[in-house]
């Protein structure tokens, strides 16, 4: 139980998806403006990431290392999740409409993104339990809505900041994000 | 005689004026990641040259085969089965390149710049067109890579391509190799070829490098938000 917490909160504070590993920047500084996109997103990644692990493990583990195709992992698992996305689209359309127009926009920004990717190969790579896997894809997204959502509040504040006119637009909002970064830094160590 | 021309502004266009890092704002990700060292800058711009180039010419040559709906997963199977080539020759020939790019390596799959390039390009244009946009992008990805790598291993480790440099390697500012500095760097290096060129780049990441822009419904009406 405590091995899980610890796998928990550290891909949630320590090695942030967004801030420390460098994953899912594209949806971290495109759609971080408002609030509402942020959790929107935030939501939406850490659905997909969680589903994603729960159908990716046992494909790893039931089909491709008994026979032997480890190799196959990235084509097998980028596909799985394009089409598990396309899944969930067409079944939240279906079923649940109010949930669609909240979060449906952003499923389709979803297949491309690293951070997803990232978490199932991850998982496979530090050889964790199915049970652990979870627990680690659960911290990367709450890791990714976290820093989402503080993200979206720093760059409204910006909005009314004085710029230089060269810095307008992406290099404030990367210099942005470096602060946020240092702020997470505090975080390692602590569970070590 | 202009089509050759044509063919030279395909590969040049890639360096500066439209380079996928610098200008379109594109592959955030491994800019970020991999660039504590200029070595493995190097590296990993010349492995997704490598893909980016592949899935370029099968994906210009399959153009007309696949159909519109279901090119998007068509499309990922070419990327990723090159990008498990490429793993295997860097695991083969160069171990310790392969052992730093990690993950990262496996995430070039996802890297919006090859996705991006499919379909605003491969996917509209012959083989030869699609071949030198490929290595022009390439080639531009790397040496914004490289130029990253550079400034962060000079500054953050007082270092460069196994240079010790004078004063800053007993001083190495650290913060440049750790994630925060990765963000400073790149922000400062983007102001920079804001300053310097002349043309205004996008002021925010639009939806015209996003892969998915035509199945969006949210393209063309002011992006992601």
């Amino acid at each position: 139980m405590k091995e899980l917490f610890v796998i928990l909160l550290s891909a949630m504070l320590t090695d942030n998806f967004v801030l420390a590993k460098f994953m899912g920047i594209c949806p971290f500084l495109g759609v971080s403006k408002k609030f509402n996109s942020a959790t929107g997103m935030g939501i939406a990644v850490t659905f997909v990431m969680i589903c994603a692990t729960a159908v990716t493990y046992p494909i790893h583990h039931g089909i491709l290392v008994p026979n032997e195709l480890e190799y196959f992992d990235t084509v097998v698992f980028i596909l799985v999740i394009a089409l598990f996305v396309q899944l969930v689209e067409t079944m939240l359309k279906k079923c649940i409409p109010a949930l669609y127009s909240s979060l449906g926009v952003y499923l389709p920004l979803i297949t491309t993104n690293c951070a997803v990717l990232g978490v199932t190969v991850l998982n496979i790579d530090s050889s964790f339990s199915f049970v652990q896997s979870i627990v680690n894809a659960v911290g990367a997204g709450l890791g990714f809505l976290i820093a989402l959502v503080i993200f979206s509040g720093v760059r409204k504040k910006m909005e009314y900041a004085d710029i230089p006119e060269t810095f307008k637009g992406v290099p404030a909002t990367l210099i942005a994000a470096s602060i946020v970064s240092v702020s997470f830094m505090g975080f390692s160590g602590l569970f070590s | 005689m202009a089509e050759k021309k044509s063919l030279l502004n395909e590969i040049t266009k890639g360096f500066v004026k439209e380079n996928p890092t610098l200008v379109m704002l594109l592959g955030m990700c491994p800019t970020l990641a991999v660039t504590t060292q200029a070595k493995n800058g190097i590296g990993m711009g010349l492995a997704t040259t490598f893909v980016l180039l592949g899935s370029n010419i099968v994906i210009s040559a399959l153009r007309k085969v696949i159909p519109d709906k279901v090119r998007i997963p068509a499309f990922i199977v070419i990327i990723a089965s090159f990008v498990t080539f490429v793993g295997f020759i860097l695991e083969g020939f160069v171990p310790d390149l392969y052992d730093s790019l990690g993950i990262y390596l496996t995430l070039i799959t996802v890297n919006c710049i090859i996705f991006g390039r499919a379909e605003m390009f491969a996917s509209k244009n012959g083989i030869a067109a699609s071949a030198c946009d490929a290595i022009g992008m390439g080639l531009g990805f790397t040496l914004a890579l490289f130029l990253m790598g550079s400034v962060r291993e000079i500054l953050g480790a007082g270092q460069w391509m196994e240079m010790n440099i004078p004063v800053l390697h007993d001083n190495p500012m650290l913060l440049f190799i750790m994630p925060a500095g990765g963000f400073f760097t790149l922000g400062m290096i983007i102001a920079v070829v804001n300053k310097l060129s002349k043309k205004k780049p996008p002021e925010e990441l639009g939806c015209h490098g996003c892969p998915n822009a035509s199945a969006c419904a949210q393209a063309g009406k002011g992006g992601c938000e």
